[in-house]
């Protein structure tokens, strides 16, 4: 035996293949979820100070929209970088990442409700139809709710793996409404920068999944 | 003077009228206060009322203007806070963001300024800054700004009616309209890569309009010289119509014939008439104008405040609109 096996140097250390993966970590997830609330705590700071600009109705309106877009895209990218980075433990974050989006598309629709519309739900019925762009929009929200309501262990049983998978596709509807919705919105002022680059990152993890898809049948 | 539906017009019995010198005496009195009568605290409150119509924000050169006494000019309203009335602009030639024209209009060079005044008129004429900025007396307006997208604001602008410029240069008998052209200087103004507007931005009105009292050719707000962002170094403020009808950086005054296309009828002409009213009871086709924010001053949760008929100049102008109608003129 070498005198090096006798002291525990730096090679005794556990083989980082053993190590169990960062992701793993009984503390990821709970950091994960506060790291998805920090938007929400800026934002309210913002409000309770005063510090959103002179439209701070507006500026919420649009901070929440743009939050939940980006926690759809999040929650899209899951199932690619699991692929891409061989991480498939990814896949423990991805029903926050989901259960979030539906918290900032809350808050979207209630900052719209609220600060818009005064909560006046006849005011709300007639402008939501009025505007092609809300029509999707809300379009999506609606069609956010039976995937929020079904995110627990228990529906997943109750409906079966099969029906529940099918049930969440509804996201690539959700997801293309979104954008549609984001689009329309912009429209009024030709200011699509912001838009291409959404629309280029749903169309790198839809195309992705397409593209597996067409794979798989070959 | 209010306005009903149902009865038409309604005057204040002359006995029931502030005489103006108690009015404006009230002033005064605050002012006696500010100056040390009362207590250090109630001196700092009074002082605060008495200076409140445009205390000089100390940005840029001072603008005094004499309080105007034109019938409306002066809304006792809460002033907008300086830096919400230039930090939150639409003026696409800098971008389309309401943040942008604060960031990036630093590049307008708003001196040297010429502005051609042409068309129909006997004596038109290029006129630099300097013989603008004399042609008449400088005053101070306090105006409601009500945009189209829905929020609104009060600024203390300062300049004098655009009627003094219009009588200087005698419009022809074919003169029924006026044209404002917006600069359009690709090296000044980085929004004019953007194609979202027919550049340069075009606006006008009917050729009374014009001369109402009330419309402004306009060169500085808050008591010193237009920032660059709120169109430096002169604008037209119409206070009644929706911002946009409002031309900001003018190059050229055009008198004509026929009525001016527009640059937001050009873009848009199912959304933005030529007349842009501010009217509560016609909407915009994609949201209500039945309410507005006003910012800096309505509290986040607040309900919005209802629009009034003609931004509230309705006693000013109503006559100009009188067997128009304004579902169809919007």
């Amino acid at each position: 035996m070498s005198a090096t096996m006798t002291h525990p140097g730096p090679a005794a250390r556990p083989a980082p293949a053993r190590r169990p993966p960062v992701l793993l970590h009984p503390s990821a997830k709970p950091l994960l979820f506060v790291a998805c609330l920090l938007p929400f705590a800026w934002l309210l700071y913002g409000a309770l100070a005063n510090r959103l600009g002179a439209n701070p109705a507006e500026a919420l309106i649009r901070a929440t929209g743009d939050w939940t877009l980006r926690f759809l895209c999040l929650t899209l990218a899951v199932t690619p970088l699991r692929s891409w980075t061989g991480q498939p433990a990814l896949a423990r974050f991805r029903r926050m990442l989901g259960l979030f989006t539906f918290f900032y598309v809350v808050w979207h629709f209630l900052a719209y409700a609220w600060l818009d519309m005064g909560f006046d739900a006849a005011a709300i019925a007639t402008d939501i139809p009025k505007r092609p762009f809300a029509l999707v929009g809300f379009a999506a929200l609606l069609l956010m709710l039976p995937l929020a309501a079904t995110s627990f262990n228990r529906a997943i049983k109750a409906l079966g793996a099969a029906r529940w998978q099918a049930l969440h596709r509804a996201v690539y509807a959700i997801v293309l409404l979104g954008l549609l919705h984001f689009f329309w919105m912009r429209a009024a002022k030709n200011n699509f920068g912001e838009v291409a680059v959404y629309a280029a990152v749903v169309a790198l993890l839809l195309g992705w999944r397409l593209k597996r898809r067409l794979q798989r049948r070959d | 003077m209010h306005h009903l539906r149902d009865r038409g017009f309604v005057h204040p019995l002359p006995s029931e009228i502030t005489p103006r010198a108690a009015y404006e005496g009230r002033r005064d009195l605050l002012k006696h206060l500010a100056g040390g009568a009362a207590g250090a605290v109630l001196a700092a409150w009074a002082g605060r009322d008495a200076l409140a119509q445009a205390a000089r924000p100390g940005k840029l050169a001072p603008l005094p203007g004499v309080r105007s006494t034109v019938p409306g000019a002066m809304t006792m309203e809460k002033l907008t806070p300086y830096e919400d009335a230039t930090g939150y602009n639409n003026f696409y030639e800098f971008g389309t963001d309401k943040a942008d024209p604060a960031r990036r209009a630093g590049t307008l060079v708003p001196r040297p300024w010429t502005v051609a005044i042409e068309g129909e008129v006997k004596k038109p004429r290029i006129l630099d800054l300097d013989a603008l900025l004399k042609l008449a007396p400088m005053e101070e307006r306090v105006y409601r700004l009500r945009c189209v997208e829905g929020w609104s604001m009060v600024v203390p602008w300062v300049g004098y009616s655009l009627a003094e410029l219009i009588r200087q240069v005698e419009p022809t008998g074919n003169a029924r309209f006026v044209e404002f052209v917006t600069l359009a200087d690709k090296a000044q103004m980085p929004g004019l890569r953007s194609s979202v507007l027919d550049w340069p931005y075009v606006e006008g009105l009917r050729l009374d309009e014009a001369m109402n009292p009330l419309t402004l050719l306009t060169f500085g707000l808050y008591g010193e010289v237009l920032p660059n962002q709120n169109g430096a170094p002169v604008r037209v403020v119409v206070p009644w119509k929706y911002g946009f009808k409002s031309g900001k950086s003018i190059v050229r005054i055009r008198f004509t014939e026929k009525q001016p296309a527009t640059s937001w009828v050009k873009a848009a002409s199912q959304e933005y008439g030529f007349y842009s009213n501010v009217n509560p009871s016609v909407d915009h086709p994609r949201w209500s104008q039945a309410t507005e924010r006003r910012l800096g001053e309505d509290g986040l949760f607040q309900k919005k405040r209802p629009t009034l008929m003609f931004n509230g100049y309705e006693a000013q102008v109503a006559q100009l609109y009188t067997g128009l109608d304004l579902r169809k003129n919007y």
